[in-house]
């Protein structure tokens, strides 16, 4: 690794990233070691929202506004008798880039409906094994407790 | 327990100190020239999205005329997984809405079923507002449909779930989110089958300018866009009360919270 | 980018990630992890993302809460770890 990863500029260009990748590994280590499946969801939260702030960060311009053409470069566009193939006075540069937020806004709505999904699943495994520890779980499954009928509904 | 948090420890740390070596080649923050910010697909969308779709709101053309086939299907799977909670949970015997301890508690405390019931219209005609300027202001048909299904989720947590009910059963909400779908998979065939012009493709907006009461096909692609965000608008809500409300009732319509 | 907001925010929102995955009551971790989308919706507002922030507003500190919340009243609230 290279001294340069340690000088200032450096840091204050890449130091988003770094919060990013710590966001996302205590999501992944969430999902991976605990043991209430409510707090591996919360984990798998998380993690999605690292990736997603990842994304959006990509897209980002320095001293560029949001992705809303202003106003006044319609106005000058509108009046304008031009023909056919004119474009309005846009410089590129001035607007942050719109394709990262076009793809994570439709991808935290659908992440929404499959968090409900796997709330869905997680209420029926605590009817089953009246848990949601995995521990529990994994005891209940390889010694059922004989009382307890074999749950199929 | 303990085997796997050392696992899970060392997959993190093992993980981690690859991306943070790899952040090392990310292009710097706020970067205008890095490659995803110059890309031409990029400058043609904001350069081209006014000229194509009368819309302000790059966002929003690129959401529903650039990419309208991949917000479809986004739509699609919204819908799937609203009919999978259903299908997790809505097969356990369905007993009758008992609201007796909710309405007791209203009629005690009447303060937050009233707050709620004056809410509901006023949180509604802002999700309408959402949907209508998403042209012009961030918004459009995810976020209003959202707001308009935790309009019926207030309704439910204030005055209980069975009041809700009345107003919008879960099976008919997943009709309902079905329909949203097809409006939008109906304004995208409509081209196909309209205009002199044989060759037009599935969402290919312009052709509408023949039933539309516009000159220019880029005013029709902007009405056409309107017109697949109340899709959108349409299946989002139903869905989001239909999970709200499976997984409060646990798949009974039995009261809950 | 306003250097010091991003700051501050970057470090509220790595506590209370951190926070949400410890506490053991599973309806304070679902108000937290309200807590922690609020946050995000405010980092994206200020990277010029109004779009994918009013999104985040909406769905994961509105709904995704309640539906969490849901749930936990429909199992257990007392988590071990």
């Amino acid at each position: 690794m290279s001294p340069a990863v340690f000088q200032l500029a450096s840091i204050s260009a890449k130091f988003n990233y770094w919060i990013y990748i710590i966001l996302m590994m205590i999501g992944l280590f969430a999902m991976i070691a605990k043991n209430n499946l409510i707090k591996k969801l919360i984990g798998m939260t998380i993690f999605q929202t690292a990736i997603i702030l990842f994304y959006v960060s990509i897209g980002v311009k320095e001293g560029a506004t949001i992705p809303i053409i202003e106003y006044e470069t319609l106005k000058e566009y509108n009046s304008q008798k031009t023909g056919y193939g004119a474009k309005p006075d846009i410089e590129p540069q001035d607007y942050d880039n719109p394709l990262p937020h076009v793809l994570m806004l439709t991808a935290i709505v659908v992440g929404v409906s499959t968090l409900g999904l796997a709330l869905a699943i997680a209420q029926r495994v605590f009817d089953q094994f009246g848990s949601l520890e995995e521990d529990e779980i994994l005891e209940e499954l390889t010694h059922p407790k004989p009382a307890k009928e074999p749950a199929n509904g | 327990m303990q085997s796997m948090k050392i696992i899970g420890g060392l997959a993190v740390i093992v993980t981690g100190a690859l991306l943070l070596r790899a952040s090392h080649d990310f292009p710097d923050w706020g970067d205008p020239l890095s490659p995803a910010n110059d890309s031409q697909t990029s400058n043609y969308f904001l350069e081209n999205a006014y000229v194509d779709a009368k819309t302000p709101n790059v966002v929003t053309v690129v959401l529903g005329d650039y990419r309208a086939f991949d917000t479809m299907f986004e739509t699609v799977v919204i819908l799937t997984a609203g009919l999978a909670i259903f299908a997790v949970l809505g097969w356990t015997q369905r007993e009758d809405i008992k609201d007796a301890a909710v309405l007791k508690a209203v009629e005690e405390n009447p303060i937050i079923g009233v707050t709620c019931r004056l809410l509901v219209p006023v949180i509604q005609v802002f999700a309408l507002y959402v949907l209508a300027h998403g042209h012009y202001s961030p918004g459009g048909g995810f976020q209003g449909g959202v707001m308009f299904g935790a309009s019926f989720i207030i309704l439910a947590l204030g005055t209980g779930l069975g009041s809700a009910l009345k107003r919008f059963r879960d099976t008919r909400a997943l009709v309902v989110g079905a329909i949203g779908v097809l409006v939008y998979a109906g304004i995208g065939f409509l081209p196909m089958f309209l205009g002199d012009d044989p060759g037009r493709n599935f969402l290919d907006y312009g052709a509408l300018k023949e039933i539309l009461p516009v000159e220019k096909e880029s005013m029709a692609r902007s009405h056409a866009i309107l017109g697949i965000e109340t899709g959108v608008f349409i299946t989002v809500s139903a869905v989001m009360f239909a999970v709200y409300f499976l997984l409060a009732s646990h798949g009974r319509t039995k009261d809950s919270l | 980018m306003i250097l010091e907001f991003d700051l501050i925010l970057l470090v509220f929102l790595v506590l209370t990630a951190i926070i949400a995955l410890q506490v053991k009551d599973l309806l304070a971790a679902s108000m937290i992890l309200g807590v922690y989308s609020l946050l995000i919706c405010l980092l994206w507002a200020e990277m010029g993302a109004v779009d994918v922030a009013f999104t985040e507003a909406a769905v994961g500190a509105g709904v995704s809460t309640v539906v969490m919340i849901a749930t936990v009243f429909q199992t257990r609230r007392r988590s071990k770890d």
